[in-house]
């Protein structure tokens, strides 16, 4: 599995932006979406997501590749609302939801993960007064990247271990081994943590 | 709470929201006589739940949910990034972290006997969970976004249902399993006992 998902470096504008400008503009163009009424507003915005698309280099092919299965349903929910609420009503909701989609798309090709966790981690600062710490968010994130190649693999190894039994029909042989390796991973993790004095600051 | 339990929460709580990740990448499973596949990651979200109770099931989730907005391809079949939270199925997502609180609220309060040994109950606390919260949101989502009338959303989302029961049975199981190995992992609730630093320190 690739980490890097759809990321796409590239030295565009709207690679330039900051990962946190970007999340509120597309909880603006959200909002708008949803407050504009009409089949136009649906043809604009979508018309504005596809010239952002075509502008973040993402590319026909990726863009499609990576949004197949949300377009098949957008595809079956604008021939529904076309069939049972006539055309405008398909043109407004189809343009919509594909435009929020691009765009979020765009979001993610233009911006490395770690850049967007990094505005979420700064993001939560003004919570520190109801006990969230921002470093031990950053460090939740940086965790959970690395464990899932391990927990991947671990799965792999269950799942060998329970089909040379003949057991891989049994979600128990399949799923109980997992989860109580992943716990006792997570454990040692945790121990390993105190031994290098991280995250040793007490919370609450 | 003492350190060492802290920086163990954050670990279990970054293995978790991993080990959902994971339930969502990997191919269905099949059950029984290799009729129902089922996938994973709604197994894995109550799970979280019931193994590690409401606070942390519920920030495990929440993690999973956010990592995999942010770009990382840790939604199910692969997918990543924020449309897939902006689009027709973001509903249940955002159902995952409230419905993984409330199942760990649920089975905490369960005496603790009972959470090794009562497949049952935490069988309905993960029923009643996802019923409350994945597919009520789930289909709020199919409303908004894909301006389904809630007759619909309904429709669309009763194929879930048999799956959904099997997922849950599962997890029960799984999840009694873990307490038995390990019986410290839920916190007492009255802190009666000395805090067992003194034993590991």
């Amino acid at each position: 599995m690739s980490l890097l998902g759809l990321y796409r470096p590239g030295s565009t504008w709207l690679h330039r932006l900051p990962a946190s400008a970007k999340l509120l503009a597309l909880v603006v163009a959200g909002v708008v979406v949803v407050v504009l009424r009409g089949p136009l507003s649906g043809v604009a915005a979508l018309g504005v997501a596809v010239v952002l698309a075509a502008w973040s280099g993402a590319g026909v092919r990726r863009l499609v590749r990576a949004l197949r299965a949300l377009l098949l349903m957008m595809l079956l929910v604008a021939a529904y609302s076309a069939w049972q609420q006539g055309w405008e009503r398909a043109v407004e909701t189809g343009g919509d939801l594909l435009a929020l989609v691009l765009l979020a798309t765009v979001l993610t090709v233009t911006t490395p993960v770690d850049e967007v966790l990094d505005a979420v981690t700064r993001g939560v600062r003004p919570l520190r007064r109801v006990g969230v710490d921002p470093e031990r968010v950053g460090l939740a994130f940086a965790l959970m990247i690395r464990a899932v190649p391990s927990t991947l693999d671990l799965a792999h190894q269950t799942r060998d271990a329970a089909r040379a039994r003949g057991l891989d029909r049994d979600p128990r042989a399949l799923l109980v081994p997992l989860v109580i390796r992943s716990v006792a991973h997570a454990r040692a993790t945790g121990e390993a943590l105190d031994a290098r004095g991280i995250a040793d600051d007490p919370v609450v | 709470m003492n350190r060492r339990s802290t920086s163990t929460d954050l670990a279990l709580i970054a293995g978790f929201a991993a080990l959902v990740a994971v339930c969502a990448l990997l191919p269905a499973i099949k059950v029984g006589a290799g009729i129902v596949p089922i996938t994973l990651q709604t197994f894995a979200v109550l799970l979280a739940g019931a193994v590690l109770g409401a606070r942390r099931g519920f920030l495990a989730v929440l993690l999973y949910v956010v990592v995999g907005a942010a770009g990382l391809p840790v939604f199910s079949g692969g997918a990543s990034g924020l449309a897939v939270l902006a689009g027709p199925s973001g509903g249940y997502l955002v159902g995952f972290p409230l419905a993984a609180g409330l199942c760990g609220f649920l089975v905490e309060r369960l005496p603790r006997r009972q959470v090794a040994t009562n497949i049952p109950l935490i069988f309905l606390a993960g029923l009643l969970s996802s019923a409350v919260f994945i597919h009520t949101l789930g289909m709020a989502g199919l409303v908004l976004r894909a301006d389904l009338t809630w007759g619909q959303a309904f429709d669309v989302d009763k194929v879930f249902w048999i799956g959904d029961a099997i997922k849950n049975l599962a997890m029960a199981i799984v999840a009694t399993a873990v307490h038995r190995t390990f019986p410290d992992l839920l916190r007492r609730r009255a802190p009666r006992r000395q805090p067992e630093t003194a034993a590991t320190a």
